[in-house]
């Protein structure tokens, strides 16, 4: 009995992400256009958007092998994945243990990975070019996110998320080394989600474009797996940034039905915030000339390193 | 037993190099010599199996072979035990690709007598237990290999790589000779027994730790000894290279590891120091190097030098440990590191195979001609993605468990109290994760080049499938990669007699675990589980899919690709190897490889294309062997002019030496 | 309690390395001078926590001066200087942002084995504060080092200076500090005026100080 529990808890994380995805997504494009005094879209319209996708008829291009037609759900399935095991309303969930932060690092990379080789499938030059940018900033933005996951991991003393996230509820103080991860972890989270800075995910430039270059090539359903997973990487860095660094009324395990509502609640009045932070932050910069962003990530990997150096000179930092 | 059957085994396989030479050479007879080879490598593989299952105690015998009246002492204990599962899986494999892919070779007698005798020199290595049997043996594997290397002599080519790859094995042995020199003592014992008891100097231990790196690093790959492997592996026949490559470096590490962890007691502080920073640069070089190449095998070379380093990273962090008394630490480096080197002889000998495969389909290595295999050679194709992704350590596969155990590793180390250690092992574990992400760049660009978009050239459209024992060999290490990716706490626990024997404890239990997980410490700090990540993925696909197919539209049609509106039919506008890896290149090359862009265009109205000019230099060759290089060639241009005296200043030369000689004698006594 | 002034501490003298980080990533002039003033903030901020945990009030008159002058006046000040020198282009700077980034985290981890090792049995807070602090001071010289532009060096000397002043204030009961502070200020604002009186531009048409060294007279 206690078993089938865990697995309906599980499954109602797993529930939550998917189905909020999109939410999110619908959420920052509306405060993003009210901050740019426009009308805006509804914020259902992401949904709105899946569904015609899914209505639609797929168009393969003549050369587009079998790897082509599977790796979207490849993708979805590890960004689920990844996404499931990132504690956001409650603790401990039962699979939580499958994969630690390192796992879902690596995770998102097996994501990535199918992304770019399928962007080299048709034989295009603009779905090179995307997959070539896309893992020059990969290269960076992996080990930066690996240094600050082992910040994170060398104060908590542990790399389970969950372990993580009731350390920093319980032994909550202001450490150098993880402001330094949160400042990292940003800055990563805008690159891997080709927010405003790095890419720009409003534009149809092909000189610009690095995340809708690779997808260019892509239609209907297809089209619609890949946007859903984007949508539910966003999410998942905006879980694990809320996660690590503010766990406050998360629910421990076993909290009973209105300690779980407690912590959905929570969850998304903090998602809310980190969202409008975001936009805010998107609205007043302007995006950086694709030769800049190794440098603005070489930041966050640099500000990683020193993080789990201090870890390493004195425990007090 | 073991031990027995073992020298058995390697016997069997000189008399099939024998066999070889005196037998024709129809390809019946070749397939029946490879499939010989192939049960052999079974043979030992299962002994060595249940050695390391029932961790049998160590077993020893004497030969009455090799130095008159002494013989050659053998034995095998649990770390030979697992580098003879290496050895013999990557042999087993090799040997059953090569029933298909060897009988194509254009003079297979040029191949399979050293073939066999490859093997059986890699094997006795493993078992030697002095030595002079190690250093024989040890010279059996350079020479054959190397007779292995110009089997194609008249490619000019091979040749100088033969040059290059003996000149290092030669400096390589002969470091390994100082190293039994100085654990030999003032009695001169070469048993490994003796050794092994005896106590060393600290000082006489550090010089034979750096030279035992050099020796066994030359073999293995480790930068800057690295040059040869990118110009000899490739110019093996592929199954050798998969053999070189995948397993000869891993007898390299065995070699390293009986030395520095069983024979030279307990380390000094500094050797694990010495011995990260090595193997972190080797890394990050190697893989930096696979990017920019574009021949596909010396790309796949290039990546061996990157495993190599990460291997070496995991016996650095356990030499650091062990010498703090960190026991259980010790043991999880000690056991990722074993553990990356035998995925790595999976993994790896899995790509050469493709690589392989690709050759013979298309005749072409460069992978700037190839491009759209999925679609002319799908097994092939199919299989070496399974390698890719192994070997850019992504889960659930090997390649990924084997790097989290390494970082589980690293994040131990702030209790290490050397301030050396603490400031160099950030910046080691900042290495390796980019060594990591740039593999992953690496082979994206490589099976995104050969194998996916439209053919560019006539051999990649015209490309065909290879034969079954080729698919098989191939199919079966992908299956080895997934089985060790999903349940790595197998392979933890084979290991376990092998890090007591080298660092004195082991990683706790893992088949006990619930679910299979393993849990290098305690569940609390960190768990994997590589069988549930497998079962999650393969559930969220079926969902994914199921879920599309019953509500979405299923129709499909296939038309011209959008490309934003201007479609080009032209294969040349893909995007090729090069620039794919420009971007990369200017971040990283700037400063490692001094890369320089020049744009030369034409003023307006000239008729003749733009160029853009992109050079590169290696920095190790420019630092080491090209001074090497210009210093030889001075010296003997010097003495050059010795060739051309007159009779008298001849005479008088060898006058001098003699009084030299004489003088010398006088002041001696 | 203890703990968390410790931690605060901590933070605001880890949040001034970082701040010494960016000023060494940062490349355009108006950039630079604004990341020196929120310097000049967190400075100030630090100190006054120092004054507020040593229950020392002078160090507040220090905080003011960090506050008053080098997150407003001086800044306000060097901006007027660059638009009226033109040189609101980018900084060159030698070697590429990441080789010096990689010069500094060296230099950080250098001056942390340093001063953990020197100072093991001393006083936790002032410890690693002296570490960062020591960070701050090496970042600086860092930064005069690659730039050549002569008020992005007038920058690097002052995040210098704003270093020994966080070491100062870290020490507890070190004599003279606001005097020190007050000396170093005058300084600062000496060389700001120089920069700004002789405009150097009118004299070398150009504010790279290597167009000073055609003046030297050693050189051939």
């Amino acid at each position: 009995m206690d078993l089938m529990l865990e697995l309906a808890i599980q499954g109602v994380q797993m529930a939550i992400v998917l189905t909020a995805a999109p939410l999110l997504l619908g959420f920052t494009r509306a405060v993003r256009a009210r901050l740019l005094s426009r009308q805006g879209p509804p914020l259902l319209q992401p949904y709105r958007d899946l569904a015609r996708l899914l209505r639609k008829e797929v168009v393969l291009a003549e050369n587009a092998s079998w790897l082509f037609r599977s790796a979207p759900y490849m993708v979805l399935a590890a960004t689920w994945v990844a996404a499931s095991v990132v504690p956001t309303f409650a603790t401990g969930l039962y699979f939580s243990w499958t994969a630690d932060l390192i796992a879902i690092t690596a995770l998102l990379g097996s994501a990535r990975f199918f992304m770019a080789l399928v962007a080299m499938d048709v034989g295009t030059s603009f779905g090179g070019i995307g997959a070539s940018r896309e893992m020059m900033f990969a290269t960076l933005a992996e080990p930066a996110m690996l240094m600050i996951f082992f910040t994170v991991a060398l104060v908590a003393g542990s790399t389970e998320l969950s372990y993580v996230a009731n350390f920093m509820l319980t032994h909550a103080s202001l450490r150098v080394s993880l402001g330094l991860a949160l400042f990292a972890l940003i800055i990563v989270a805008l690159a891997e989600n080709a927010r405003i800075p790095v890419d720009n995910p409003a534009t149809h430039l092909e000189l610009t474009m690095v995340h809708e270059a690779m997808v260019l090539e892509y239609s209907g359903r297809h089209l619609a797996v890949i946007e859903l997973a984007a949508a539910l990487k966003l999410l998942l860095y905006i879980s694990l940034i809320v996660c690590i660094f503010f766990p406050w009324g998360i629910a421990p395990h076993g909290a009973g039905p209105i300690g779980y509502a407690l912590g959905v609640f929570a969850y998304l009045s903090k998602a809310t915030v980190a969202a409008v932070l975001m936009v805010l932050f998107e609205t007043s910069i302007a995006k950086m000339r694709v030769f800049r962003v190794p440098e603005f990530l070489g930041v966050a990997l640099m500000l990683g390193l020193l993080g789990i150096l201090l870890r390493f000179m004195s425990r007090s930092f | 037993m073991a031990l027995h059957l073992a020298q058995w085994c390697i016997l069997a396989l000189a008399f099939v190099a024998i066999g070889a030479v005196v037998a024709p050479s129809s390809p019946r007879t070749i397939r029946t010599f490879y499939a010989a080879c192939a049960a052999i490598s079974i043979v030992v593989l299962a002994l060595a199996a249940r050695h390391l299952l029932t961790q049998a105690p160590a077993e020893t015998s004497r030969l009455p072979i090799g130095l008159p009246w002494i013989g050659a002492r053998l034995r095998i204990d649990a770390i030979s035990a697992f580098f003879q599962l290496i050895v013999n899986f990557g042999g087993f494999a090799a040997s059953l690709y090569a029933i298909g892919y060897g009988v194509d070779e254009e003079s297979p007698k040029r191949v399979l007598p050293f073939y066999a005798i490859f093997l059986a020199g890699m094997n006795l290595v493993l078992i030697a237990d002095d030595a002079f049997t190690f250093l024989a043996s040890w010279e059996f594997m350079s020479l054959s290999s190397w007779a292995l290397v110009v089997s194609r002599h008249r490619d000019r080519e091979n040749v100088q790589a033969g040059y290059v790859y003996l000149l290092m094995a030669a400096f390589g042995t002969f470091a390994l000779l100082l190293v039994f020199g100085l654990l030999a003592g003032a009695d001169g014992h070469y048993g490994f027994s003796a050794m092994r008891s005896a106590s060393h100097a600290s000082g006489l231990a550090g010089a034979a730790m750096v030279l035992a790196l050099v020796a066994t690093g030359s073999k293995a790959g480790l930068a800057p000894l690295h040059v040869w492997l990118p110009l000899a592996h490739p110019a093996a026949p592929s199954h050798v290279s998969a053999l070189m490559s995948g397993v000869m470096t891993k007898v390299a590490i065995y070699g390293f590891v009986r030395i520095v962890f069983d024979l030279l007691g307990q380390p000094a502080w500094w050797w694990g120091l010495v011995v990260l920073a090595i193997g972190g640069a080797t890394a990050t070089l190697g893989v930096l190097y696979a990017m920019f190449e574009r021949d596909l095998k010396r790309m796949l070379a290039y990546s061996t030098v990157e495993n190599v380093g990460v291997v070496f990273v995991g016996l650095g962090l356990a030499l650091a440990f062990k010498t703090n008394g960190m026991g259980s630490a010790a043991a999880l480096a000690f056991t990722a590191a074993v553990f990356h080197a035998l995925n790595h002889s999976l993994f790896k000998s899995l790509l050469f195979f493709g690589a392989g495969a690709v050759l013979h389909g298309t005749g072409e290595r460069d992978i700037e001609k190839l491009g759209g295999l999925i679609h002319t050679m799908p097994q092939t194709a199919f299989v070496f993605l399974g390698g890719c992704l192994a070997i850019s350590a992504l889960p659930p596969l090997n390649g990924f468990a084997s790097e989290w155990l390494l970082f589980q590793g690293i994040l131990l180390s702030p209790d290490v109290p050397q301030w050396g250690l603490k400031l160099a092992i950030p910046a080691i574990g900042a290495l390796l994760a980019l060594a990591a992400a740039l593999a992953g760049a690496c082979f994206v660009r490589a099976y995104g080049v050969a194998f996916l978009g439209r053919p560019r050239s006539e051999c990649a459209s015209g490309a065909h499938e290879v034969d079954l024992f080729s698919r098989g060999a191939m199919f079966l290490l992908l299956a080895a990669c997934v089985l060790t990716g999903i349940l790595p706490g197998l392979v933890i626990d084979a290991a376990a007699p092998v890090t007591i024997a080298a660092v004195g404890e082991s990683m706790p239990r893992q088949v006990s675990q619930s679910w299979l997980n393993i849990v290098p410490i305690a569940a609390s700090r960190s768990s994997y589980n590589g069988l549930l990540v497998m079962a999650f993925i393969a559930f969220t696909t079926i969902v994914a899919v199921r879920a599309i197919h019953k509500f979405a539209s299923d129709r499909l049609r296939r038309a011209p690709a959008w490309d934003c509106g201007f479609p080009n039919a032209d294969p040349a506008t893909q995007y090729t190897a090069a620039s794919f890896a420009q971007p990369i290149g200017r971040v990283f090359g700037e400063t490692v490889f001094r890369t320089r862009e020049k744009v030369d265009m034409p003023a307006p109205g000239a008729l003749r294309p733009a160029r853009l000019v992109l050079s590169m230099r290696d920095p190790i060759w420019d630092a080491i062997y090209a001074r090497i290089h210009g210093a030889v060639d001075y010296v003997s241009g010097r003495l050059n002019v010795l060739q051309f005296l007159t009779i008298r200043l001849y005479l008088s030369l060898v006058f001098a030496v003699l009084i030299a000689l004489l003088l010398a004698v006088s002041i001696w006594t | 309690m203890v703990q968390f002034s410790l931690d605060f501490a901590h933070l605001l003298a880890g949040g001034l390395v970082l701040i010494s980080f960016m000023l060494l990533y940062q490349d355009r002039m108006f950039g630079l001078l604004n990341v020196f003033a929120l310097h000049a903030v967190v400075l100030s901020l630090s100190v006054s926590w120092q004054a507020y945990v040593q229950d020392a009030p002078h160090l507040y008159i220090t905080a003011a001066i960090a506050l008053g002058l080098k997150a407003i006046l001086i800044p306000i000040a060097l901006h007027r200087v660059v638009v009226r020198l033109g040189i609101h282009r980018e900084i060159e700077t030698v070697g590429g942002i990441g080789l010096t980034m990689l010069a500094g985290m060296g230099l950080v981890a250098l001056s942390m084995v340093v001063m953990l090792r020197v100072t093991g049995a001393a006083d936790p807070l002032a410890r690693e504060d002296l570490a960062f602090a020591l960070s701050v001071i090496l970042l600086g010289l860092l930064m005069m080092v690659t730039r050549r532009n002569a008020v992005s060096q007038i920058i690097g000397f002052m995040s210098l200076e704003n270093g020994l002043i966080l070491a100062a204030t870290g020490a507890k009961g070190m004599p003279l500090v606001v005097e020190i502070s007050v000396a170093f200020s005058v300084l600062v604002a000496l060389i700001v005026i120089g920069v700004f009186l002789f405009r150097i531009r009118e004299r070398f048409d150009s504010v790279d100080i290597e167009a000073l060294d055609e003046v030297r007279g050693d050189r051939s």
